[in-house]
């Protein structure tokens, strides 16, 4: 991105809203910021729209903050709660419909790659856990298959959110929501291990509760697909409003799902991918 | 990449040298493909379409298309062509029948999206029951998806249309969708004389920045910006934002009727317009038309000829002009359902006078012998 793009011309400066110039003048664009940096830059999503305590507003938040090159991202979302915050990030993404979001990223990283050949241009797919395990698998898979260069995170809430609670194939088993009246009756789907067995090199599994942890997952799941293929990193965002949570209760639910291991931090890297990594970040952990 | 001349679209429309060549519908989309400055084409089988694509597949082999790739099925194609699209490069795919429902959602989204993405429809029937034949009922259910619609009757038609249908979409106060419809196996496999222009040359190629949306690169402003936004939120400016954005949709539609009569010559053909029987269609039936018509003609009967190019837009006052003096109009159709009957009957002014039949359906070639019993009926 040529940073004379968000300028704003001086003859508009005195009707620009405060966030926008706090953006031109504040943003990470071009700085290398990241989470230890929070507080000290403009972030890319501003007031979003989502409940209090939510844990997808606060991934979202983190991913955001964690991208290695924000002047060259474009997010490819899909139907969902993520996609009612997504119309105040300041970077170009995309919403088409629920489900066909890593079809229309294949399409949009091709053609960026045609038409930037010497340019880096990351594409991420963010998208919740129904748009990615469920309505969307086929083409989350076929892109995992055709060893696309593009990120798939998801905010896993375990539930269709947006719409009202509803069991979704990341739903635990035996979990009672709606459509689900007699409990859940079968288990999580085992996506990161499909991803695994699907042609990722980078597959991992986090949660907000450590920012670090997450940052640096997002940059190495960015830098795999940039340089050696797909990856995939599912990230725990608990939903308090059809979860029936206090706010201030999902942090703790992450660190008790962490600790029963039902909801564990891991990482797995192919060898192609470990290689890379070892190579761009010189033995920083 | 092969190596051909950049030239105006009129120059390769109208004045650049063609030489007449005996090939299929399937090959005249190859032919088209190869000058139209595609970047990209993606395909995914589906008869009576599958053909087109794989001769798309061999061009871009020798270096004609700069990407083209298999997708998994057609609702993942439609939307990799809206990635596609929404990066900025011209797009090219196709499908037909069963494949045109099953990527449905798709087609009202590009148009909401204003991306100028061309697609071939090469018709056949839906599975209701279980058919692999030709029919033409798919394009009933794309009339109100907002894309523009053009027929083809011909494989000449087919080339013509798809190569102007680029130059139409990608026009700024157009930019949105545009569908060429074929009748598939009567047009993709069969072969008929086709003038072509040298492959030496192709159209210009697409410029995104002149896109009325901005493109998904990072590369223009504003950089605050979702393809597309939400306005759904339970507010009057959501309700107008929404309304007013469907309105512009219709008129891009609209506005794209001059750019049909400057390369297409306007939206419909007319032949013998004075007679008091008029057979109006479009695709092959207009083929089938034209035989009943000489067939009347030796029993003394004097029918005209209205062929249809341009469904969507629809040539509303161009119908209801050329019909307010005949006393029977016939439109033959193949489907079950006639909705280009219900089409006509809606602009003209009498609509008694219109004649839904025959319809032809289920696999085979519209009779001319069907047609022509309409038309002594409407004579007595």
């Amino acid at each position: 991105m040529n940073k004379e793009l968000v300028k704003i011309s001086p003859c508009f400066e005195d009707i620009m809203p405060q966030e926008y110039k706090e953006l031109v003048d504040q943003g990470p664009f071009g700085k290398n910021v990241g989470i230890s940096d929070l507080g000290s830059f403009k972030e890319l999503l501003e007031e979003h729209p989502l409940c209090a305590g939510c844990g997808l507003a606060l991934s979202m938040r983190l991913i955001l903050a964690s991208l290695p090159n924000p002047e060259d991202t474009i997010i490819v979302g899909s139907t969902g709660c993520s996609a009612l915050a997504f119309s105040q990030v300041a970077l170009h993404n995309i919403h088409s419909l629920f489900g066909n979001q890593n079809a229309v990223a294949t399409g949009l990283k091709r053609a960026l790659k045609l038409r930037f050949p010497n340019k880096i241009k990351d594409v991420v797919v963010i998208a919740g856990d129904g748009a990615t395990a469920d309505i969307g698998l086929d083409m989350v898979m076929h892109s995992w298959f055709r060893g696309e260069n593009i990120t798939t995170i998801m905010l896993d809430n375990e539930a269709y959110a947006n719409t009202g609670g509803q069991e979704s194939g990341m739903s635990l088993e035996g979990t009672v929501l709606n459509m689900a009246p007699k409990g859940k009756n079968f288990p999580k789907i085992a996506l990161t291990e499909i991803a695994k067995m699907s042609g990722c090199g980078y597959v991992a599994t986090c949660n907000p509760s450590k920012p670090k942890v997450l940052e640096k997952m997002v940059r190495r799941a960015i830098l795999t697909a940039r340089e050696v293929g797909p990856s995939y990193l599912q990230i725990f965002t608990p939903c308090p409003t059809n979860y029936k949570l206090k706010s201030n209760e999902v942090l703790n639910l992450l660190k008790k799902r962490e600790k029963a291991e039902t909801y564990a931090t891991t990482e797995f890297l192919s060898t192609e991918a470990e290689e890379f990594l070892k190579s761009v970040e010189g033995g920083n952990k | 990449m092969k190596n051909q001349r950049v030239v105006e679209p009129e120059y390769l429309f109208f004045d650049a040298e063609r030489e007449k060549k005996f090939i299929t519908g399937s090959e005249a989309i190859k032919e088209a493909i190869k000058r139209a400055n595609v970047d990209m084409a993606i395909a995914y089988p589906i008869t009576p379409q599958s053909e087109s694509m794989h001769l798309v597949g061999d061009i871009f082999a020798e270096g004609y298309l700069r990407e083209y790739f298999r997708g998994e099925n057609e609702f993942a194609v439609m939307s990799e062509v809206t990635g596609a699209a929404m990066g900025g490069v011209r797009v090219f795919t196709a499908t037909g029948g069963p494949g045109t429902l099953r990527a449905f959602e798709m087609f009202p989204t590009w148009v909401g999206a204003r991306l100028p993405i061309v697609c071939a429809f090469l018709t056949r029937g839906i599975n209701s029951p279980l058919t692999i034949q030709p029919d033409t009922i798919e394009m009933a259910y794309m009339l109100d998806t907002g894309m523009l619609m053009l027929h083809a009757e011909t494989a000449q038609d087919l080339y013509d249309m798809l190569l102007k249908a680029f130059i139409i979409a990608e026009t700024t106060e157009v930019h949105i969708p545009i569908g060429v419809f074929a009748d598939g196996f009567f047009v993709t496999h069969t072969k008929e004389g086709v003038e072509i222009a040298s492959e030496d040359i192709k159209l210009p190629a697409y410029d995104p920045y002149t896109a009325p949306v901005p493109v998904m690169d990072m590369e223009n402003p504003p950089v605050r910006q979702m393809r597309d936004p939400f306005v759904m939120k339970s507010n009057f400016i959501s309700y107008a934002a929404h309304a007013s954005w469907q309105q512009e949709t219709v008129s891009a539609g609209e506005r794209a009727r001059k750019y049909i009569h400057k390369y297409l010559g306007g939206l419909v053909e007319v032949e013998n317009e004075d007679a008091d029987i008029l057979i109006v269609t479009s695709g092959t039936a207009v083929s089938q038309s034209r035989e009943a018509i000489a067939l009347a003609k030796e029993e003394g009967i004097n029918v005209g000829l209205i062929k249809i190019k341009s469904i969507r837009p629809f040539p509303t006052e161009e119908i209801k002009q050329l019909t307010s003096k005949a006393k029977a109009i016939i439109v033959p159709e193949f489907n079950r359902v006639g909705w280009l009957s219900r089409e006509i009957k809606s602009v003209v002014n009498d609509s008694d006078k219109v004649h839904g039949a025959p319809r032809v359906y289920g696999g085979m070639t519209m009779p001319i012998e069907l047609i022509l019993a309409e038309i002594r009926r409407c004579s007595l």
